[in-house]
């Protein structure tokens, strides 16, 4: 079921229109750069358990509400859908997961029409629920628990309309297991692989943080996760060209990306990449939701904040040589330091993350 | 050796004691020679012994000792994909308190221990021993196609034909390590070969 | 950390056998009570005469898809006087603090066929995973064991809605719940969770892992009550306060009651959450958990505060 042109003219406006491949439209307006979730708050960069509670930041930030929504988000679910349009397998859950997946849907339809109303609206009369979603104009009556009443899973069908990647994790054997998901915005990891591994089986190839026992007390943690109580945290790489896809499926395409990076084309094609990670115990499955929400800003939006433009100079210059590997910046690290130096007067910063 | 944690750590396989059934699948001469010393103590378990032997290099002597220990069924089968056939119509008729043997070369237990996790059979109720070659089943990430007994890295994916690095990160659900475009950022550019 | 709360009052409260009654709650504070996961447990707050108890329940299978929950709680000699509050002085209108629930005994999703094993009042989060699994399709079995008839709770409601799946057993007449007898043959992806009195709970797991059963297949809810003990006093470091633990009192109400938020989750031995490093002791931990191991508890250093007491005069904790 689609909505009438008139009422979805309505609020489309309220997006960009942009890609993030082949002629790469994306950018960020000012609104979006204020609110970018920069995730330095001191001038170097280390692993951390740096898990907070998920509550609400001030009005406009990215976390001003449980699921964030931007300017970006027509262009991303489109993205989102050609993704799935040329592999399959980026959405998959195995067949226990399946009342996770209705956990989820409960879970984005309800924070969705809940913080954005001009968007979203939910109609809930017992089993029989009503969806509207203005930007993409998508009107749908289903049964909640009845598979057969939407067009895709329920997993697959809320999460081509939210931002972010999504992951289940199903609780067992003292441990989480990476049961379903769908991942079409990945910092090169890949679900059909990982799919069915558990915590620290799929964090396996990160460096470093293993001898900190980082993922062993994050596991500890999560496991104790409670309803009602969601945790966040931030995360990050680089990317060249603000490209969303960035899989390993698709790596002997894009890698050739981070060879073309010069000096004089620093601020427009190497972006900072933000995963603003998040946590739910979900009730009637007692699985965990883990959504990892994407931020991309380029390095010419990035230093229109001065703050930000010296504190990314200097963790990125002194970043340790594993972790620039991982991350994949070994390539353009140089031209990049060397372009953002001409913003870095060596003045001190002040401490968080904010700008100031 | 990588310290990635989904690497496969295979160990040594010991009769349990108290396991109401024994169900052993072994592929390979030298694999069938480690059963059969492993298994021949233990004269009074083995009326609950079912063996499976792959004998793929072609060792009928290998075969004849462990058709000697006396098991309630020893079984043979040419290759790998025979015995793996009915390693998974033996699984389906198992009951609780079986535990299950597997022993081989990297790439049988690889590919063995995918077709037990997806009958439901867990982990701990599998006992692996690396017996033979230690060339792998690799997953191309790229085209998803699974290449099997990979000796050394970096290798052409035998489907899309992408110059691949083999990780060290497995997924135990495939039964394969994940093989990864090398020269993404410089076609062409090879490092050298290494055998596992 | 603690989890969300809620206010709830009971609306509805009847005797299921002559010794278990039966509360049904809803929300008042203007959320509404979430669905449940079947094994999930919550903490009723209870203002007794004498002290602050908070005790764990099981919630019955009505609890599942959220707006009420229910809980049945058996009449016992407990010291601290819990069930007897619930029994004597909570009825249709009563207000009281739950918390979110929390599931330490869940039902393993990937197993293909679930064997459920219930004792006397163990029957409440085992009813609840019966539904569950009931609704989803799934293969399951339900062994109750009672003392007789008129004593099974739910009894009737189980036979009537799983029908030949529900197994009993009178142990008025001797009958005994036994593995190798009731479970030959189980298909190898089987699980079993068991919850009811500690001896029975440990006689199933024992006679399944002699059958070669693995631990990853079983699976047993203990919850503890507290239990009292001597009194003795305790110092919380960082805290700089020090405070007597009653002789019917837990290690953990004794440091709430001083207004400290300590780490605590199940309040039951079970989940390791309470887990609090022992700074000084002249006496020794009385370990009445289920988390610790052998070596943790000889160490010393560390005690389960929900459960768990000193035998001597005074205990200091990093608190």
């Amino acid at each position: 079921m689609s909505l009438s042109t008139i009422e979805v003219d309505d609020v489309r406006h309220e997006f960009n229109s942009e890609t993030f491949r082949d002629d790469y439209t994306f950018s960020n307006s000012p609104e979006a750069i204020a609110r970018f979730p920069f995730p330095f708050d001191r001038d170097e960069y280390m692993y951390a358990v740096n898990i907070e509670q998920h509550m609400p930041g001030p009005p406009k930030s990215a976390t001003e509400f449980p699921i964030d929504i931007d300017e970006h988000y027509v262009a991303e679910m489109a993205d989102r859908a050609r993704v799935l349009k040329e592999d399959p397998l980026r959405c998959q859950s195995l067949p226990h997961m399946l009342m996770a997946e209705w956990d989820l849907l409960d879970l984005l339809m309800t924070s969705m029409a809940r913080d954005y109303p001009r968007w979203f609206s939910l109609e809930r009369d017992g089993r029989k629920w009503h969806w509207i979603n203005r930007p993409l104009g998508i009107e749908q009556r289903f049964v909640f628990g009845d598979p057969t009443t939407l067009p895709q899973g329920p997993m697959e069908y809320v999460t081509r309309q939210c931002q972010g990647d999504f992951c289940l994790l199903d609780q067992r054997d003292n441990n989480l297991w990476l049961d379903a998901g769908i991942v079409t915005s990945q910092a090169d990891w890949s679900l059909d692989f990982d799919l069915g591994m558990n915590f620290i089986e799929w964090h396996g190839p990160v460096p470093l943080a293993h001898n900190m026992n980082i993922f062993d007390r994050a596991l500890k943690f999560l496991m104790n996760l409670q309803q009602g109580r969601p945790v966040r945290r931030l995360n990050w790489t680089m990317t060249v060209n603000p490209r969303l896809d960035t899989s390993p499926e698709n790596y002997h395409r894009w890698g050739i990306d981070r060879t073309t990076v010069t000096p004089e084309n620093v601020g427009d094609k190497v972006h900072l990449r933000v995963e603003l990670q998040a946590l739910w115990r979900l009730p009637r499955s007692n699985a965990i939701v883990f959504s990892i929400r994407c931020y991309l800003i380029k390095m010419g939006e990035l230093v229109t904040q001065p703050k930000w433009a010296r504190r990314i100079h200097r963790v990125l210059r002194d970043l340790p040589p594993e972790l620039a590997e991982y991350k994949g910046l070994t390539n353009y690290r140089a031209a990049t330091l060397e372009w953002l130096s001409q913003y870095d007067d060596g003045a001190p910063t002040s401490p968080g993350f904010y700008p100031d | 050796m990588s310290d990635i944690k989904s690497r496969p750590i295979w160990g040594r396989i010991r009769p349990v004691a108290h396991a109401a059934r024994h169900f052993v699948c072994c592929e390979g001469s030298s694999a069938a020679r480690h059963v059969a010393e492993t298994f021949s103590p233990n004269a009074e378990a083995l009326k609950q012994v079912t063996i499976l032997y792959g004998n793929t290099d072609r060792n009928e002597e290998a075969g004849h000792t462990l058709d000697a220990l006396g098991a309630e069924a020893s079984l043979h089968y040419p290759t790998r994909q025979t015995l793996l056939i009915s390693f998974k119509a033996h699984l389906k008729r198992l009951h609780m308190g079986a535990q299950i043997y597997l022993c081989g070369p990297e790439a049988f237990l690889n590919e063995a221990t995918a077709i037990a996790e997806s009958h439901g059979v867990l982990k701990e109720a599998v006992q692996t021993e690396l017996c033979g070659a230690n060339a792998r089943r690799v997953q191309c990430v790229h085209c998803k196609g699974l290449i099997e007994n990979v000796a050394y890295t970096p290798i052409a994916c035998e489907h899309c034909g992408v110059n691949l690095m083999v990780r060290d990160h497995y997924s135990r659900r495939l039964g394969a390590f994940m093989g990864v475009c090398v020269d993404a950022e410089a076609p062409g550019d090879l490092p050298a070969r290494e055998s596992f | 950390m603690a989890g969300e709360s809620f206010l709830v009052r009971v609306t509805h409260a009847d005797p299921v056998t002559t010794s278990v009654k039966r509360l049904r709650m809803q929300a008042i504070d203007g959320k509404t009570l979430p669905p449940a996961s079947a094994g999930s447990h919550i903490i009723l707050t209870l203002k007794t005469p004498n002290r602050l108890l908070k005790n764990a329940y099981s919630l019955l299978p009505s609890s599942l898809d959220g707006g009420t929950y229910e809980v049945a709680v058996l009449r016992t000699e407990d010291s601290r006087g819990g069930s007897t509050f619930v029994h004597d002085a909570l009825s249709e209108g009563s207000e009281l603090t739950i918390s979110t629930p929390v599931n330490l005994f869940p039902i393993n999703r990937r197993a293909r066929h679930h064997v459920l094993v219930a004792g006397g009042i163990g029957i409440t989060p085992i009813a609840a995973m019966a539904e569950e699994l009931f609704r989803d399709n799934r293969s399951f079995e339900l062994h109750y064991c009672i003392r007789n008839e008129p004593n099974g709770a739910f009894l009737k409601d189980l036979q009537a809605r799983y029908g030949e799946r529900v197994h009993l057993y009178h142990s008025d007449i001797g009958e005994r719940f036994g593995v190798a007898k009731a479970l030959p043959q189980q298909r190898i992806d089987t699980h079993l969770y068991v919850c009811g009195p500690e001896g029975m709970i440990g006689a199933v797991l024992n006679d399944a892992s002699a059958l070669g059963w693995l631990q990853e297949n079983l699976h047993a809810e203990r919850f503890l009550s507290p239990g009292g003990g001597d009194p003795f006093d305790v110092v919380l470091r960082r805290s700089d306060i020090e405070v007597t633990v009653g002789e019917h009192e837990s290690l953990l109400e004794a440091i709430e009651r001083v207004g400290v938020d300590a780490p605590h989750l199940c309040r039951g031995g079970a989940c390791g959450q309470c887990r609090c490093s022992v700074v000084e002791k002249d006496g020794i931990i009385q370990h009445r958990d289920h988390y610790l191991t052998q070596e943790e508890r000889e160490a010393g250093d560390a005690i389960m505060t929900c459960v768990s007491r000193l035998k001597g005069q005074r205990l200091e904790l990093d608190l």
